[in-house]
Formats: C-alpha cells, structure tokens, sequence
C-alpha cells in the first residue's frame, strides 16, 4: 500500500483509480507509450506555433499594421520560416561563458514545458496520464522552468543577463504563491487534485434545483482573475516581463543567446502560454465542455461529457484548443495594452495584494464548501 | 581595525520619503561591491549612439557618466567651409528630428545681418511647417518614451500619424526628413496646391487621434505608476544646467522662445505653453504631449492668417553675410537652439557655433539618476528628450 493510498484509508476516502486515456493501444505499454509521446511532442510543438501567428496578426492588427503578410498565405509559415533561420544560425557561446551550463540551459527550461503536457486533459479521453497528483504535478513540474532561466542568465557571463535572470527567480518566487494558493481553492471544491477530476467535478456542480452545471470561473472569477495575472507574471509576459525588459536589459537572460539555442528559450516562453491556459480552461473554464448545461454533441447522456464517440472527441479537443486560444488572445492583448512594471511594484502587488486576495479567496471556498 | 559597533544608516527608498532604515556594522557603508553597467552605445533605449555608465549597487544607481562624442560628425568645422545655401542641407542633419527648425534658425541669422526683408508669407509658411516639423518630432518622442516603458503599441500609432504628416511635407518640400526648404530671403518654392486645405484636414485628424494618447498612454495607471516622481528636476537645477524646451517647462517654468522673444510672425498669434509642477518624468511627457496640442492650436491660427504674395526674394549669385556676428535664438521641438553666426564678409561663415537643447539637456542627467533603480533610469533617459546627433553635432 503506497502512502497516498494509505492516507486515503485513514481518510475515509474512496481509492483513486485514472480514468483510462483514450490513447492506450490495447495493452502493449510500449505502442501507448509512443502514441502519447507522439501526440504530446505534436501538441507542444503545434499550438504554440498557432498562439505566435495568432499573436503575429492580432498584434498587427491592433497596432494599424499588417503583420507578417508574406511567408505563407497572410504570413502563416513565418514561424516556420524563423524555425529555419534559427537552426541555420551560428551557434554562439561567449568565451567568458560557463560553457556546459550556457549550453544545456535551454533544455532545463524546455523540457518541463514539454513535461506538462503529459497531464493535460484536451478532450475526453485525451491525456497522457491520469494523475492523482496532476495539479501538484502541473505547477511543480512548470516551475523548473525558471531553473532553466536563472541558470542561462548566470552562466552568460554578462551583466544584463544576470539582472534578467535573478529578476526571473524573483518574479517566480514571488508569483509561485498566489498561483498554487488559487489552484488549491479550485481542488478544494472539487475534492481531487487530479485535472480530470477536476473537471468532471465541474460537469457535476449543478445549480441547485437544476441540471444546468456550473464552471468554476462564477464561483472562483476572483481565483480566476487571480491565476491569470499569476500565470501572465509566471511566464514573463508582458506587462510583467521584467526579466527581458528590451528597453533596459537588452534581452534579459537571452541576451547572448542565438540561433536554436534562443528558439528553444522563445518555444517554452510559447509552450508556456499554452499550458497554462490549458490549466486555467481544466481548472476553471469546465475543459472540453462547450457551453454550462449544454449537451456535448456525440457524448451520452444528458450532463456526460466523458462518454463520447469520435464526434465527441474531435469536438471536445476543438473546444479545448479554442478556449486556448481564447486565453492567450487575452494575454496579446494585455502585452498590446500596458507598459511594463517596475520590479518592485511587481512584488509589491504580489505580496500586498495577490496574497491576501486568494487567501480570501481561498478561504471563502472553504466556507461555501463546508455550508453547502 | 574598524570598531564593529552598530549604527543606523538611510538607503534611499523605492520612492520619495520612503526610505529603509538599515542597520550597518562595522566600519565603511553598506559594504557591497558596487557593479559597473555601461549602457550604450549600441542599446535599445540610447536610441543612437548615446553611452551613458552606471555604477550600480544591486539595481539601484550610484552614479551615472554620460559618455558623448560616438556621432560627432564636425557640423561647426563643415559649417564654415560650406556657403549658406549649402549650410542649409547641412544643419537639417545635427538633430534630425527637427530638420526644418535647424534650417530656420541658420537663414533667420544670416537675413538678420543682411537686415533683409523677408516676404510675410514666406514667414508664415516658415512657422506652418515648422510647428509640424515639431509634431513630427513630438510624435516620434511620445512613441519611443512609451516603447521604453514597455508599451509597444503607441510607437506604430506615433508613426501612423507621423507617415500621414510626412507625406503632405513632402508634397512642399520633395523631403520627409531632411526638408532644405529655407532659403536665406524666404523658402524655395511656393506650398503646392491644396496643401492648406490638408494642412486644416491633418491637424483635425491629429487632434482628434491625440485624444488616445492621452487616455491610453498618460491615463494608465502602470505609465503613471513609472514615470509620477520619477527622477524630478528643481527649476534651480534646470536653470544652472541650461535646460530648455519640454524638460524646462515640466520644471514650471512657461519658458518659450515663441512667447518670451517672438520670432517670425509669433507675436501677432497666441501661442499656449504648458508647463508641469515637479519636473518629474510624468511632468516631461505631459508637457510634450501638450505641446503637440499647443502647435495644433498655433497651425489653426496660421491657417486664418495665410497672406498671399511672394515666398522669396531676389538673391545675388552668391549671398555674403557682412562683416560681423549675431545670435539667433528658436525654440526648436526640444528646446532653445541658438546659432552664433560670425563673419568676415566672405561666403562662408568664419564661424557657425551651435547651441543645441540635447546638449544642455543630457549634461543633466547625471544629476537625476542618482538614486534611481534601472527602470526608473529608463524612464529618466526617455523623458529627458534628445537626439543623439544634437548633442555631439
């Protein structure tokens, strides 16, 4: 009997068992194994390319501008062709640099961001894994991100590298406790920690007297919110982008970085974005169901949005990555809007008023869950 | 060795009147390695080859050494091998941003020694396009201030406008930066047809875009939040270092050369001068955002006074400025430009010194970034306005 298990007993609670992936081959663990590899990598190389031509015309647009116009019908293939451009550029370490560090940072901050992935529900029966743990997992596994970060910004061997990179590890020390404390309250009323829990909770919380379910996002809009700022301040978005801050650190800890090395840096930044608002779409926004109280086309029963034909799926991973796309459009527009913060008002507002508010926030939960 | 005895010591706060009480042991001050940042030549936010070193503790500036001198490009020496229609294709260059007020300011000095009239409406047309010359140059300041406080967006807006201005200049001039429309007795050539009329269509539209600017770059609370209090300038200090143009009247002070010793047609027309209360960064871009407004207002006024007649006048083949010197002072888009004009009856001056706002304004810097942390240096080095190219000339 493992630990959680043995916790659960002596809670009284009901043994967790993974709602089974629709990506399982029969029971050959190795044929799954490769089908969830492939669909991950596919997913973590794909979307972000999407969320950057997004933000390419969106950001074009907004600014009286056209954006890219010519790789690709309207500039769709830029990406793909700044892809090109980075792997055919020299690869460039300073002499003065940590060169072992220097080089494998990239990796450290990349491959959480593909890690992640591994949990998140894109439709029904589309995940890698079912995890007990897979919020815990998700913000533990996100965070090394920064590790990633700080050690580039170190091992640069250059001034404003090193200012981008302790700025970084500030910001995420700073914004890692709002973050969680608002993740808690949203496991909290769902009774799981688990993302696929979550969101059958979700597509089980009735408005009392009727069938019409609830998201989270009208209970929690102040976690929401919350989490957004946290995960925008997490992921150095503008207007929290301090540890890149063009205009007084150059290019923060990327500064001497070049060709696949710096794409590696700006996928995870991309890949970031998309994870987290996959977090916030499971967390609060109900995952793959299309509307609170609608019945999912091509899934069973009235309030199922588990049991789905490949309408269903195709359907709920659709509604999934619209969502996404939602979310991040929100965050485009934010870096379109504002100017940056100063590095102390970022931590200010963090600790003076994003803590309080998800501690209120999470103890209003906790009563509602508790009366109700 | 140092007694190890305790005491308390002031470090100076994120903002004004909030300063930490640190208590230090041992002898000496906070002891910590202070950090050499150069920033420059080559930076995003010098925009130019401007150089400017700071000696930093952790993100907060010890002191700064503006270093100049990466673009200096000989203007006075050249000036005074070069005949006064040549000077004008000379002096639209040192600040780039104001080519016309420059070009001005050098035929305004040599028709004062002519003592030669100058048409009236070759000295109207001279203040149209120079109060556009300034909102152009204004533009360019509101965007790239902006773009230094991590708002990217008013940049493509500025130059939204700027390319629509641009292009009715260049109908007049044939030029989009470099104009050399001024000739020593009047201008070149008349304003071609229709210019007035989208000259009044321009300053409508201007006006009415100026509106966002103001709520979306001076009404946000984060722009606010960077640039209230940030790195102010007393009216003494400004004055001692010679400070002028939107920096000074940030200071308080509604010192305008339009205004206080007019120019050209200035005296017969009103002209607003806004002026801030600290000297702040916030007071700078308010005053420069406000004086966009004031050369719209000063554009409609001229509109009404249009006199028709000659732009120029008969020159000899060779204009010789007599034996003697003057100065000539405009307030140029950035501040107070003055040309010492000195000659000895020959066809170039003997000698052409500048007196260009950048200059006075950078020499300032030091004073006002001390104290501050990186960002607000940023913020400081935006708002103090100036063109990289005027001060080194």
């Amino acid at each position: 009997m493992s630990i959680a298990e043995m916790a659960n007993a002596a809670a009284g609670l009901a043994q967790f068992s993974p709602a089974p992936s629709l990506l399982e081959i029969g029971d050959s663990f190795w044929l799954s194994a490769v089908l969830k590899i492939a669909v991950v990598l596919a997913v973590f190389f794909v979307v972000p390319l999407v969320v950057g031509y997004m933000e390419h015309k969106v950001m074009g647009h907004q600014q009286a501008r056209l954006g890219p116009m010519e790789a690709g019908p309207h500039g769709s293939l830029q990406l793909v062709a700044d892809g090109i451009k980075f792997i055919q550029k020299e690869d460039l370490i300073p002499s003065a640099a940590d060169k072992w560090v220097f080089a494998i940072a990239p990796g450290v901050a990349m491959v959480p961001a593909i890690l992640i992935f591994l949990v998140l529900p894109l439709g029904p029966g589309i995940w890698g894994v079912d995890f007990e743990l897979g919020l815990f997992y998700a913000l533990a596994v996100g965070s090394v991100t920064t590790l990633g970060i700080l050690m580039g910004g170190w091992a640069s061997a250059n001034k404003f590298s090193l200012i981008g990179g302790l700025r970084a590890a500030a910001q995420l020390i700073a914004y890692e406790l709002p973050l969680i404390l608002a993740g808690i309250a949203v496991a909290l009323q769902a009774g799981t920690l688990s993302l696929v829990g979550i969101v059958e909770a979700q597509s089980t919380f009735f408005i009392p007297g009727t069938e019409i379910n609830l998201w989270y996002l009208f209970p929690q809009i102040l976690g929401f919110g919350i989490f957004f700022i946290a995960a925008m301040a997490e992921l150095a978005r503008p207007p929290f982008d301090m540890p890149i801050a063009d205009s007084e650190l150059v290019f923060g800890y990327m500064t001497e970085y070049t060709g696949i090395k710096y794409a590696m840096y700006m996928l995870t930044e991309y890949a970031g974005m998309v994870s987290m608002s996959a977090l916030m779409v499971v967390l609060y926004l109900g995952g793959w169901q299309l509307l609170p109280g609608v019945p999912m086309p091509g899934c069973g029963g009235s309030g199922n949005i588990f049991d789905c034909n490949a309408l269903g799926v195709g359907l709920g991973v659709a509604v999934t990555l619209g969502k996404i796309m939602l979310l991040t459009f929100l965050m485009v527009w934010a870096r379109t809007t504002y100017p940056r913060l100063r590095e102390d008002q970022l931590q200010r507002f963090s600790w003076l008023v994003l803590v309080p508010l998800s501690l209120l926030n999470l103890a209003i939960i906790a009563v509602a869950k508790g009366v109700f | 060795m140092s007694d190890m005895s305790t005491r308390e010591t002031v470090m100076p706060g994120t903002a004004p009147g909030e300063d930490l009480l640190i208590e230090v042991t041992g002898d000496g001050d906070f002891q910590t390695a202070d950090m050499q940042l150069s920033i420059g030549p080559a930076h995003p936010a010098t925009h130019g080859v401007f150089r400017i070193i700071l000696e930093m503790d952790g993100e907060r500036v010890v002191d700064a050494h503006p270093v100049i001198g990466y673009m200096h490009r000989g203007f006075e020496k050249l000036a005074e091998h070069r005949d006064y229609r040549q000077i004008m294709a000379l002096v639209n260059r040192h600040d780039w941003l104001s080519g016309f007020s420059n070009e001005m300011g050098v035929a305004l000095a040599v028709e004062r020694m002519l003592e030669m009239e100058v048409p009236e409406r070759a000295q109207w047309i001279r203040m149209l396009i120079a109060e556009w010359n300034r909102i152009l140059n204004h533009l360019m300041f509101t965007g790239s201030f902006a773009l230094e406080l991590g708002a990217i967006t008013p940049m493509f807006y500025a130059f939204r406008e700027r390319e629509d201005i641009q292009h009715m200049l260049e109908s007049a001039t044939g030029g989009r930066l470099h104009f050399t429309y001024n000739q020593v007795g009047g201008l070149k050539i008349d304003l071609p047809k229709g210019f007035l009329r989208r000259s009044a269509e321009l300053s409508a539209i201007t006006r009415a875009r100026l509106q966002d600017y103001k709520d979306l770059v001076l009404g946000s609370d984060i722009f606010q939040a960077r640039t209230v209090g940030i790195g102010p300038l007393s009216t003494d200090v400004a004055l001692s270092y010679g400070v002028s143009g939107p920096t000074l009247q940030a200071t308080g002070i509604p010192e305008d050369s339009r205004v206080t010793e007019p120019y050209l047609k200035y005296g017969e027309i009103d002209v607003p001068v806004p002026v801030g209360e600290n000297g702040d960064s916030f007071d700078r871009f308010y005053c420069l955002l406000h004086r966009i407004e004031a050369s719209l207002d000063v554009i409609d006024q001229i509109h009404d006074h249009m006199p028709s007649g000659p732009v120029n006048v008969k020159l000899p083949k060779q204009v010789k400025a007599p034996e003697g010197a003057t100065y000539v002072r405009t307030e140029n888009p950035l501040g107070q430009l003055g040309y010492w004009l000195e000659s000895d009856g020959g066809r170039t001056p003997w000698r052409l010194k500048m007196r260009t706002p950048s200059f006075s304004n950078v020499a300032v810097m030091p004073h006002l970034l001390r104290g501050t942390l990186v960002p607000d240096a940023i913020s400081v080095l935006g708002s103090v306005f100036f063109v990289v190219g005027d001060i080194d000339r």
